[in-house]
């Protein structure tokens, strides 16, 4: 308890900002727009989830727990396992895919809303499937450039609207692609997708990749666009959500989390490594 | 049958800045309003605690969700539209607040030269220097005219600012002091300095220090988190809707919103609007509420889909270019008006992952019409801007050209150039087509049942010419600013738009002008053919400008409320006279 308590208090110093100090700069209590009762509250879980070191409350217990599956059959999700460590391998940098926790990630998502495309238009007409996949092919030459735009950079193709008119949801499209990999693997390698070597998992995801393989429904390519995305969300979104286990994916992209402020920090020269917080902690 | 509801002095569509500032000045001086908000009730509490890039980045929490309405797009007159089925390519705001709530917090005025862009090209190159098919118009009014609206939205949202050492007059000075600088911005700033621009911190939302506007709402100092862009601020310090005018007409007992209230026509007589028709989602139930003032203050698309809807104003025609209801849509989209240059540094680490939403540093030597055009192949201009709004780890994986998108090289450079790295963007100029422009779609509806409105947007060389000179100037500041290597956006000749409407920045569809023929309204966003509706919001932008929108919103929304009030006083009647004003279609 000491020695954790100072180290994180040494990065409270070096990192964050004292308590006194960050209710000074806000303004807060001098009149802020949140109400006291609630602003004190969260302030002291924040700086309290500092000192008393509630990181480690975590993820052997309650978050392995969470490891089983919601959607996906066993043979679905060995493959799902398989892709997305090619996609984020394990290496010298950290854990890749499997070890952040990001199939289960991604088969919670797909289990809600999110793979039904809840949020989505879905009113038909849709478009003919060999319709969508001219299109596809028709725009594909045009190699998007990489800007950041309002969003990062993996918003940008011309065939952006495009790509989103297939008339599967999300969890059928990643059944329909998952399957046709293992498919593929029986046929080219007689083993299935989880079983292959590296070099022939890494083969068969670059014929998804670059549209070499058909599938009914949906272009192989967007399938793949959609995989590799999740992948990154599972490896770098907040841990509540399964991925990102430990923190892991953040360490190593030196990302700090949900850090209350950068005030002391934002004007130096120096690369600040700050210790990262989630919202577990954040939220208090 | 809708339930019609007691008659009340204003009704106003949307709880977003335009509306909330209506809102505000209309209740402050008595009269009884209304506001009609299709989102849900949020309140600044909603957003404590929830740093979180998955749910508001990824899963669009503050976004309208589209399985009710969403708009559809295409290129071409004789081409299908598609509906845009995913927040991923559209990011239009609802909830209470509106887009003011996600937005980032930049503010700019829009430039002299913009409000007079027809007047003053013609005055400077001549009639033929404008290309054929180009619907330039000036917009009724001048900078000087506005001038005194923005600098009462500035005051109102305790804007954050460095005098433009070459920007137009100003009346005041901002009312907070510029926020702190970063590593990246010095830079940007001792490069462009040495290169003979002029650059000056990007005005800002997210406030240096606590402040107490006119109307006794507090906005606290920036904590520099990082999670503004598509967040709701943590520690109200970013200003938004819900805690300066909407708590302001509040306060005053005058304002009554209702949260989950669908519009679905403006009621009229052919002369005058007599209230709004809505359905409450919660119930299904229809209402009809009346009122002596009607106020369109949602988006663009809801704005001129309203009016489309209602069969108010002649419909824009695109073959002959009459017609009003539709007219000059422009924008800001992600693969033409929003590229630059990115550099990566080998030996130096940025603290990329720190920022504000408005946290930057600009330069405008090369906005609107700031450098000569006379031999360049192009109208209008681009700011140039460094921006340190904090990258975030989904969304931020940039690894120089030829890595492959995923893998082990992948995950190994994206995770060493994750804070070795900096972009320096243009924001161009998006000029009016006359094959441009908003209808109804055909065949795709909404959850109600009512057409959906539709786009049909295609990019010209005016487009690309202009982003090309913008991206060289970026790759030549990025080279200046040291980094090992330099990579350029590539516009190529076939570069089209894509449908995709993540940027927040769209305008057009009401223009407003001098001439009923050429406007749907007047500047006080009076429509020229129905004097008691007002449309508000940057559906009356005739073009659009180098900048972000937001202020330019603010200030022609403060005229409208002085419009509007004005209006009652004096028992209705146009505020402008509307004039034949030379323009060329």
């Amino acid at each position: 308890m000491t020695d954790k308590r100072s180290d994180d208090d040494k990065n409270l110093d070096e990192d964050g900002l004292s308590r006194r100090r960050f209710i000074k700069n806000t303004g807060m209590v001098a009149g802020g727009v949140v109400g006291g009762s609630l602003l004190g509250g969260l302030l002291t879980s924040q700086f309290q989830t500092n000192e008393e070191t509630k990181t480690d409350k975590k993820q052997e217990t309650s978050s392995d727990l969470q490891d089983a599956r919601m959607f996906f059959n066993q043979n679905d999700f060995k493959v799902l396992q398989a892709a997305t460590e090619r996609i984020f391998p394990e290496d010298d940098n950290g854990p890749g895919a499997i070890g952040l926790g990001v199939p289960y990630f991604i088969d919670k998502q797909l289990a809600g809303s999110w793979g039904t495309n809840a949020k989505d238009y879905r009113e038909r007409p849709f478009l003919k499937f060999n319709q969508v996949e001219n299109m596809q092919q028709k725009d594909s030459e045009n190699l998007p450039p990489n800007p950041q735009g309002a969003q990062g950079e993996d918003q940008k193709t011309n065939t952006e609207n495009q790509r989103h008119q297939s008339r599967l949801n999300r969890r059928e499209i990643f059944l329909n692609g998952l399957r046709k990999m293992n498919q593929l693997s029986q046929e080219r390698f007689n083993t299935t997708f989880d079983e292959a070597s590296e070099e022939q998992q890494i083969e068969i995801l670059q014929d998804f990749e670059s549209g070499k393989v058909k599938l009914k429904g949906v272009a192989a390519e967007n399938f793949f666009i959609l995989l590799r995305v999740a992948t990154l969300e599972g490896a770098y979104s907040d841990p509540l959500y399964g991925g990102n286990k430990n923190m892991d994916g953040w360490k190593m992209k030196e990302f700090p989390g949900a850090q209350p402020a950068y005030t002391n920090k934002i004007s130096q020269d120096e690369f600040a490594k700050i210790k990262p917080i989630s919202l577990t902690d954040y939220q208090g | 049958m809708a339930q019609k509801l007691d008659k009340v002095d204003a009704v106003i569509v949307g709880s977003g800045w335009a509306g909330g500032i209506i809102a505000a000045e209309l209740t402050k001086k008595g009269y009884n309003v209304v506001g009609l908000e299709r989102g849900v009730d949020k309140d600044q509490e909603d957003y404590i605690g929830t740093k979180d890039e998955l749910r508001f980045s990824r899963r669009y929490e503050m976004m309208q969700h589209l399985n009710k309405e969403t708009i559809t797009s295409r290129n071409n007159q004789d081409a299908t539209a598609l509906p845009v089925r995913t927040n991923e390519n559209a990011l239009f705001g609802t909830n209470t607040g509106g887009s003011g709530v996600h937005w980032n917090g930049v503010n700019f005025r829009f430039l002299p030269y913009d409000f007079e862009i027809y007047s003053k090209t013609v005055e400077r190159y001549g009639k033929d220097k404008i290309p054929k098919g180009m619907t330039l118009q000036d917009w009724g009014i001048t900078y000087d005219e506005l001038e005194k609206y923005y600098d009462r939205y500035e005051k109102m949202a305790g804007i954050s600012g460095e005098e433009n050492p070459i920007g137009p007059n100003r009346s005041d000075k901002y009312p907070t002091p510029p926020m702190k600088d970063t590593p990246a911005i010095r830079l940007f700033k001792k490069s462009t300095s040495e290169m003979g621009y002029h650059p000056y911190h990007i005005p800002s939302a997210n406030l240096s220090e606590q402040y107490k506007n006119p109307d006794g709402e507090t906005i606290n100092a920036c904590m520099y988190c990082a999670f503004c862009e598509t967040y709701g601020c943590d520690f109200g310090a970013k200003s938004d809707p819900i805690i300066t005018v909407l708590k302001t007409a509040k306060k005053t007992g005058n304002y009554e919103l209702r949260n989950e209230a669908t519009v679905t026509r403006v009621m009229h007589d052919g002369n005058r609007a007599t209230g709004l028709l809505y359905t409450d989602t919660k119930t299904g139930q229809e209402y009809e509420q009346p009122a002596d003032i009607v106020v369109l203050a949602g988006f663009i698309f809801t704005n001129t889909r309203l009016l489309l809807l209602s069969d108010i104003g002649k419909t824009y025609n695109p073959k002959t270019g009459t017609g009003v209801i539709g007219k000059n849509f422009t924008g800001h989209f992600n693969n033409m008006t929003y590229l630059g240059a990115r550099g990566f540094f080998e030996d130096k680490k940025f603290n990329n992952f720190m920022g504000a939403g408005a946290l930057g540093a600009t330069i405008d030597d090369f906005s609107g019409d700031n450098i000569d055009h006379s031999d360049l192949d192009f109208l209008h201009g681009f700011e140039v801007q460094i921006q340190t709004t904090g990258n975030r780890p989904i969304a931020t994986n940039f690894v120089p050209k030829g890595t492959p998108s995923w893998g082990k090289e992948f995950k190994d450079k994206s995770l060493y150039y994750t804070n070795r790295n900096l972009y320096v963007n243009a924001l161009s100029g998006s000029l009016p087509w006359q094959h441009n422009y908003l209808d109804l779609d055909p065949t795709y509806t909404d959850f109600l049942g009512n057409p959906l409105l539709r786009v049909t947007y295609s990019y010209t060389d005016q487009d690309r010419n202009l982003s090309r000179y913008a991206v060289d100037v970026c790759e030549k500041i990025m080279k200046k600013m040291g980094a090992d290597t330099v990579e350029k956006d590539e516009i190529t000749d076939d570069i089209e738009f894509n449908s995709s409407f993540t940027t927040g920045h769209f305008g057009g569809g009401a223009i407003m002008g001098n001439d009923p023929k050429t406007s749907a309204v007047n500047n006080y966003s009076q429509m020229w053919e129905m004097d008691n509706l007002f449309v508000v919001g940057a559906s009356s932008f005739p073009h659009f400008g180098n900048y972000n929108p937001t202020e330019t919103v603010g200030a022609l929304a403060y005229r409208a409320a002085e419009g509007i009030d004005q209006f009652l006083k004096d028992g209705g009647g146009l505020l402008v006279k509307g004039n034949q004003v030379k323009s060329k279609t």
